[in-house]
């Protein structure tokens, strides 16, 4: 009986349904939890771009959310620099929900580019940092972050980046403090006012830096190559955008 | 691969009334941890150990995830074992492995994010742990539940303490700590210069070569 094809056919079939049942139960029971964690670890990375990230590790889910409302406003702009408040369809668009995975497959011109400020003190109405998100390939997977300008939108506040797969050890040191806190103080454009962004050097140990570059990874070069190439296409299609807010002045945008 | 496990279910059957922890149910557990280990004796789950033992931390998180897989689809799968037709029993293995290793996944996304992205690549390749597999196909498909836990127990920790110990190594001379604590640098040796090659899987061959050195000289197992 066991070994008839009725009998494997009905059990293979009752068996996709309860494993195919229990899954999508899961995957639907679990689904609210999972998008309150994305939403936590987006805003807590946007964060740490600027903060001390020992103090943001040990805070609770509820104050770093509050934290974040506190000091932290945004908007999106398009690669004129223009603010977008809505999209085709109308509905007002909210930066933080900007999939920036599925902008990035899209043609730099017709992206959509959150900013993000961040100001110390909320009642005073200036900004302290600009945080731009960020978007590209690393050796083996999509790597992300985002970098933090000061408002002379030159110097480099911080950077946090993380990454899918890149390998343990030496390309995912992109995600620790030590690698990301280079970048600290380094500058995005020369002298002459063009945009030359930073560059990780291969290997590690580099003598004489310039303020254009950070020492790199020993073991991850194409990790490192792929996070240059991202900062500096991100850099480049925030161009008009900085080129507004230097002329009209903060506020306005 | 021994095979020794396949015959015990006769003696099991002839003494209904076994203790708890029978001699013969402490060696289900004791055996993998050492004389038959999955790793070193069965040269099992290779594949894993190398690519996960680079640091300590995701060797851990993934060492709990492969004993909780192990020791649950043991169990499913045990009780399942007079159903199942043996025709399409890999399939059904897999289906059960497969589930319990996306269930652990999802809940780690869930309540565990943090581990989850460190993890994220990692878990999947649980379902391609030949040791699970291994243990459905040689144990469960032939033993009742409770035996069965105590096998999944058993090689589960046998697979965890032999990775747990090539990331120790591997991280120690490879990036300079523990657990991403800085040893070398808390007592003092700053120069200390980190070995490139054992963050490469080679480094984990050759501790993984030095372990069952170590190991079969002791016990005095020689493959035939």
């Amino acid at each position: 009986m066991r070994q008839s094809n009725t009998y494997v056919l009905l059990f293979t079939a009752a068996l996709t349904v309860v494993v195919g049942g229990l899954l999508s139960l899961a995957s639907q029971g679990l689904a609210p939890a999972q998008k309150k964690s994305v939403e936590l670890d987006t805003k807590s990375q946007i964060l740490s771009s600027v903060m001390d990230r020992e103090k943001l590790s040990t805070m609770t889910r509820e104050e770093v959310l509050d934290v974040y409302d506190k000091s932290i406003t945004s908007l999106v702009v398009d690669i004129n620099g223009d603010v977008v408040e809505k999209d085709e369809k109308g509905k007002a668009i909210v930066a933080e929900e900007v999939d920036i995975l599925k902008n990035y497959k899209k043609d730099p011109a017709e992206r959509m580019y959150p900013v993000f400020k961040y100001s110390k003190d909320a009642s005073s109405g200036s900004v302290d940092a600009y945080i731009l998100p960020l978007y590209g390939a690393g050796l083996w997977d999509k790597i992300w972050g985002f970098v933090a300008l000061e408002d002379d939108l030159n110097t480099i506040a911080g950077a946090s980046f993380d990454h899918k797969a890149e390998t343990p050890g030496l390309g995912q040191r992109i995600a620790t403090a030590e690698i990301q806190n280079r970048f600290v103080g380094k500058k995005i454009f020369d002298e002459s006012g063009s945009l030359v962004s930073v560059t990780m050097l291969k290997g590690e140990g580099n003598d004489g830096l310039s303020s254009h570059e950070v020492d790199g990874m020993s073991g991850a070069t194409l990790t490192a190559r792929g996070l240059n190439d991202m900062l500096e296409n991100y850099l480049n299609s925030y161009q008009s955008y900085f080129k507004k807010v230097k002329s009209t002045g903060v506020a306005s945008l | 691969m021994s095979t020794e496990t396949l015959e015990q279910p006769k003696e099991a059957v002839k003494v209904p009334t076994e203790e708890l922890f029978s001699k013969r149910r402490k060696r289900l557990v004791t055996d993998p941890l050492n004389e038959d280990n999955p790793i070193t004796i069965q040269v099992l789950g290779i594949c894993s150990a190398l690519a996960v033992t680079v640091k300590m931390e995701p060797t851990l998180i993934m060492s709990i995830a492969v004993v909780f897989v192990i020791v649950f689809s043991n169990v499913i799968i045990s009780l399942m074992r007079n159903i199942i037709p043996s025709r399409v029993r890999i399939i059904v293995q897999l289906a059960v492995v497969a589930t319990l290793v996306t269930l652990v996944s999802e809940v780690l996304k869930a309540y565990s994010y943090d581990m989850y992205k460190v993890l994220g690549a990692f878990v999947g390749l649980i379902i391609t742990n030949c040791i699970v597999m291994g243990r459905l196909e040689a144990f469960a498909m032939g033993n009742k539940p409770y035996d069965s836990i105590l096998d999944g127990l058993g090689s589960g920790f046998g697979y965890a303490w032999i990775i747990l110990a090539v990331a120790f190594f591997r991280e120690l001379f490879g990036s300079g700590s523990v657990f991403d604590f800085k040893v070398f640098e808390a007592i003092g040796l700053d120069s200390f210069v980190t070995n490139g090659l054992m963050v490469d899987s080679i480094g984990a061959f050759m501790i993984l070569g030095i372990i069952i050195w170590v190991q079969r000289s002791k016990t005095g197992y020689v493959e035939h």
